[in-house]
């Protein structure tokens, strides 16, 4: 017998041990997410997966299927709170698309695209966070970190260097670079790291290639992101 | 063609801390312009040069507010209009000149009008006909309410178009995945 659950009245089959997420992926079916990438362990904290489970919210990146349940993900409520979240991500950080290289490619963007995010809604933060342009190859701008560590785990668990380190707490959270100096050049940082092209958003960027795909022709300008949530990028 | 029935609506529109790119993109909706204008008429606007806001069903915002002219310009807007849309980048989250909000102003106008290389005796303009800039430049929902978001660098034409023809046709308005760009 396939073990299935629902999902919007969906039967999505799923296999023992697998995420709602994941079962829901498998079946093609989008649910907003932002620090879930399928080839790393879930990491819970950005909430953009939350979804009802048997009427009670949860996030599906951590949440693993079980037989019968019953899942609601695109409600009008859920996606209003996840539109709330998207507009404090913003706020929160320095997000100029316009003059930003990741834009067309950019999964924030993209799923602000997807949740009709027209306006930022809440004031701006503008907090000063300074650019580490130290390494050669590559470039940090750390006013669009949104603090989902994909870059912490893909160091840690796929490259073994741990480059990357979120420090403080709430507010104050804030990614670092593990060097003395806290500059990325010195570490052992490359452009062969996993860490390297794992950004869901335009921090860690490669040097020299930021516009050679012009805005207007990348890959969430081309599909909506519930069409392809992980697109290879057109990157050089 | 007959006449439409209705009353036209009154439509102003203005720029304050923008770069007229985005009325520059209204203006590229081309064509359409004349048979937009068979519902509407502008009231002030840089397109009539009525220099103040009178009544009006839509008032269109281009660019954030950087200076005291700005907030003046902008609650007259909303004292007068119905439905106040904010358009761009700039207008909705301050965009291009809200760069300026990591340095203090002091070294802005410092550098632009006195330090910079080139300038001889240069010295920060304090004619006072000039506006006062703010510290910080703000979008526009920061001051006052707004009521509907037209968002891109400049949004294209056919965004504008979308927006304005779902109004005037008594649509809430909505941009699907081709019209929704933040850059
Ligand atoms: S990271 Fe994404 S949301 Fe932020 S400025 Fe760049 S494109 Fe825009
Ligand atoms: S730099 Fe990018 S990958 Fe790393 S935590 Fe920030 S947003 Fe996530
Ligand atoms: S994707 Fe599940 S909490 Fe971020």
């Amino acid at each position: 017998m396939i073990n299935t659950f629902t999902l919007d009245g969906m039967s999505i089959p799923f296999s023992e041990g697998q995420t709602i997420i994941q079962a829901a992926m498998a079946a093609g079916v989008y649910i907003p997410h932002l620090c879930f990438n399928p080839q790393f362990k879930p990491h819970g904290s950005c909430k953009l997966c939350t979804v009802k489970v048997n009427g009670r919210q949860s996030s599906s990146c951590t949440h693993q299927a079980l037989s019968g349940m019953v899942v609601e993900s695109n409600t009008t409520q859920i996606n209003d709170e996840r539109r709330m979240l998207l507009q404090m991500l913003f706020v929160e950080g320095n997000h100029f698309c316009p003059s930003c290289e990741k834009s067309g490619n950019c999964q924030l963007q993209a799923t602000a695209y997807e949740l009709h995010m027209m306006s930022p809604h809440f004031d701006q933060f503008f907090p000063d966070r300074a650019v580490d342009a130290s390494h050669p190859e590559y470039l940090l701008d750390f006013n669009r970190c949104i603090l989902c560590s994909l870059c912490v785990r893909a160091s840690r668990d796929v490259d073994s260097k741990n480059v990357f380190a979120l420090s403080g707490r709430g507010i104050k959270s804030r990614l670092i670079v593990n060097a003395k100096s806290g500059l990325l050049a010195d570490t052992d940082f490359c452009g062969d790291d996993k860490a390297a092209n794992v950004c869901p958003v335009g921090v860690i960027l490669k040097k020299r290639i930021g516009f050679a795909v012009p805005i207007g022709q990348r890959s969430f300008d081309e599909q909506p992101i519930s069409a392809s949530p992980h697109p290879v990028m057109k990157e050089v | 063609m007959n006449e439409p029935a209705q009353p036209k609506l009154r439509v102003a529109t203005t720029s304050l801390a923008g770069c007229f790119g985005c009325h520059t993109s209204f203006l590229d909706i081309d064509e359409r312009l004349l048979e937009l204008l068979k519902h509407i008429e502008f009231d002030r606007s840089p397109l009539t040069d009525i220099k103040h806001c009178g009544p009006c069903d839509i008032g269109i915002i281009e660019g954030g507010v950087c200076n005291a002219e700005n907030v003046h310009v902008l609650r007259e807007f909303r004292a007068n209009c119905k439905i106040l849309i904010a358009i761009g980048a700039c207008a909705i989250n301050g965009g291009l000149p809200a760069q300026r909000n990591h340095l203090s102003l002091a070294e802005v106008l410092e550098e632009v009008y006195h330090a910079q290389h080139g300038l001889v005796d240069g010295f920060i303009p304090n004619d006072p006909e000039l506006p006062l800039p703010l510290d910080k430049v703000h979008p526009l929902h920061e001051v006052v309410k707004i009521d509907y978001f037209i968002p891109g660098c400049p949004p294209s034409a056919d965004a504008i178009w979308k927006v304005l023809t779902d109004l005037l046709d008594g649509r809430e308005p909505e941009l699907g995945h081709d019209l929704i760009h933040y850059d």
